[in-house]
């Protein structure tokens, strides 16, 4: 190439192509999002208004009484308590027993490992209902009187905790191995020498190394946990007991009468997890593609 | 994970890792004599304890589903379980008529994730991965609903799709009683309502997966073939496209799980009626249905276990044969 291509590529000529790629994809990404624009004005409308105008109609008044009425009505507090009860412990709980089949995985050598590890991963892939029904017994069998409220696993948080923590363990024990394998072996080598417990090559040295991994994997988590819907569903029976998103799915045919209700209250339902996402932005998507791209 | 579809769905995006790890793994070995007692029990809890959690409650339980399917059982006391051999299998196979349905609909559902958002994803995140200004701006649009919650997503879509108040019968003027669309009721519809939903969020994923792929390309690959004087579908074809393989084999699984997962968005539609049976809103019915027939349900979750695990375990042994040669 020539010397004098590289000033004008530094000036960035406005080139046919690229405007038009810009207009493709503005176009495309105000379509994305037509549904959930859609949502926030049906959201924003008092349900007399559009009974008479009609759905598709220019506004008279815009108003946040919807979602006031919904988060009221429905209680919405309460079910995200319900949600941060088992979200919480599941994700802190998802993170520290991986982390340690992750860390005995990749730091030792013994000879099952790679069997252990391909376990875990395999179970992440089966899908729920491979394993529902079984579980389901296995819940309503369980007594635990005095622990939940229930008196058994079936119908409490705990029930919730305990099947996150085993479903999801398996990717992020695959994700972490792979992140711990890639940490120089001289580290814990040394420590070990020097007489350290395995405990604290654990704790101290290896678990601080991973740090960008397991705040990847924080903001998944409870993402996937706080939308998990079908868990909730067959393990929960009482509706007071019953996390946000399968409890706006029990209201919206009890109390909701009107659909611009129903879209105030199920957009409430997804700012949790826009407010994660916008926040820790980086933290997702490097997440999403630790597992697949990473080595 | 699962938030996958589910949840999860957690369409877990465990996958290939490539690229070489410069330790030898062998390096510790040596070192085990070095371990205490002490240091032995903490590694057997460390190991012992997920693992118990998760054999029990994942493969334990599957395993229980492969017997179950083999007995009919009211669920009651354990001695009602009676052993009927294949009987529940060849009911379902001959006589229930949601099976062959949800068979074929699971089907479906994968044949147009795989044909239509997924090869958009890929080209919008090569689209992306120019350089352009507001990219990040547009990743956030199109990846938006893979951050929402399938069921929320159900709701959203109910709001377009409803006959009377919904947007497109709204615009097309088939609000009116007589001229309904009914998008969701219409069992000739209603799969492929569901299925826009869930192919709008579908591609944000795999425009994710894949841009992480593009950025791993090495970027003297592009230079060589612009200095070939390649064009840029050329460019695609012959040199982005196969340094892309590892992720297409992620996309193809994570694509085949969702498709085997896919449950939340069908049940806050419309249960899983008319049209939308699945595999999985079969079992789901037989647990909070009416109809409790626990044989019989796992039956139809040896079905969905059998074709995971035909998936499954081909991925896993490429994926894990790859790392023991790192």
């Amino acid at each position: 190439m020539s010397s004098t291509t590289l000033p004008l590529k530094r000036r960035a000529p406005i080139r046919p192509a690229r405007v038009l790629l810009h207009v493709f994809l503005a176009g495309t990404a105000l379509a994305w999002l037509a549904p959930l624009l859609w949502a926030v004005y049906s959201a924003l409308r008092p349900y007399s208004e559009t009974s008479t105008k009609g759905y598709v109609s220019w506004p008279d008044k815009l108003t946040f009484e919807n979602f006031t009425n919904a988060f009221k009505q429905s209680d919405m507090l309460h079910y995200f308590g319900n949600t941060l009860i088992v979200a919480v412990p599941a994700v802190l709980l998802t993170l520290f027993l991986s982390s340690c089949v992750a860390f005995y995985v990749s730091r030792f050598d013994f000879r099952l490992n790679l069997a252990l590890l391909l376990v875990f991963t395999a179970g992440n892939l089966l899908p729920q209902q491979v394993i529902i029904t079984p579980l389901y017994r296995l819940y309503l069998l369980t007594n635990l009187p005095g622990i939940t409220a229930s008196g058994k696993l079936y119908d409490s948080a705990l029930g919730l905790v305990l099947i996150h923590v085993a479903f999801q363990s398996g990717f992020c024990a695959f994700v972490l191995s792979n992140y711990m394998r890639s940490l120089p072996h001289e580290l814990t080598e040394a420590a070990l020498v020097d007489g350290a417990s395995v405990w604290r090559l654990y704790w101290q040295i290896t678990l601080p190394l991973c740090k960008p991994a397991m705040a990847a994997l924080a903001t998944l988590l409870s993402i996937w946990i706080y939308n998990d819907f079908f868990w909730a569903l067959v393990l929960i029976s009482t509706g007071e007991n019953m996390p946000i998103t399968s409890a706006l799915n029990n209201l919206s045919g009890q109390y909701f009468t009107d659909p611009n209700l129903v879209a105030a209250g199920s957009l409430l339902t997804a700012i949790p997890t826009l407010i994660v996402y916008f926040a820790l932005q980086r933290q997702f998507v490097s997440g999403l593609t630790l597992g697949s791209n990473k080595g | 994970m699962t938030t996958d579809t589910t949840t999860k769905t957690p369409g877990a995006a465990a996958a290939a890792p490539p690229g070489p790890t410069p330790e030898k793994k062998r390096a510790t070995q040596g070192h085990r004599r070095l371990l205490t007692r002490r240091d032995r029990i903490t590694l057997a809890l460390m190991a012992g304890v997920p693992t118990i959690l998760h054999v029990a409650l994942v493969w334990v339980t599957a395993i229980a589903s492969i017997f179950l399917a083999f007995t009919t059982w009211d669920g009651i006391g354990f001695d009602s379980i009676k052993w009927v051999g294949l009987d529940n299998f060849k009911q379902l196979f001959n006589d229930n008529p949601q099976f062959w349905p949800a068979v074929e609909h699971n089907v479906i559902w994968f044949v147009v994730l795989i044909l239509i958002p997924t090869p958009f994803g890929l080209f919008l995140a090569v689209q992306l991965d120019k350089k352009i200004r507001f990219s990040r701006v547009y990743q956030t649009a199109f990846f938006l609903p893979v951050v929402i919650s399938m069921a929320c997503i159900g709701f959203v879509w109910q709001l377009v799709y409803n006959p009377d108040t919904g947007l497109i019968n709204s615009i097309i003027g088939a609000n009116k009683p007589g001229h309904y669309i009914d998008w969701i009721g219409d069992p000739h519809l209603n799969l492929w309502a569901v299925l826009i939903a869930a192919s709008w969020r579908h591609t944000g994923y795999m425009m994710i997966l894949y841009l992480a792929g593009l950025k791993s390309v090495d970027p003297s690959l592009r230079e060589a073939a612009a200095l070939d004087g390649a064009g840029e579908w050329q460019t695609f074809k012959h040199v982005i496209f196969p340094t892309l393989r590892p992720t297409n084999t992620v996309v193809l699984v994570v694509t085949i799980i969702e498709a085997l997962r896919a449950f939340d968005l069908v049940f806050v539609f419309n249960k899983g009626a008319q049209g939308t049976e699945l595999l999985s809103i079969l079992v789901t019915n037989n647990i909070i249905g009416e109809s409790s027939r626990i044989g019989y349900g796992s039956a139809i979750a040896v079905v969905l276990l059998v074709i995971s695990l035909a998936v499954i375990i081909p991925y896993l042994i490429a994926t894990f044969r790859k790392e023991r040669r790192a």
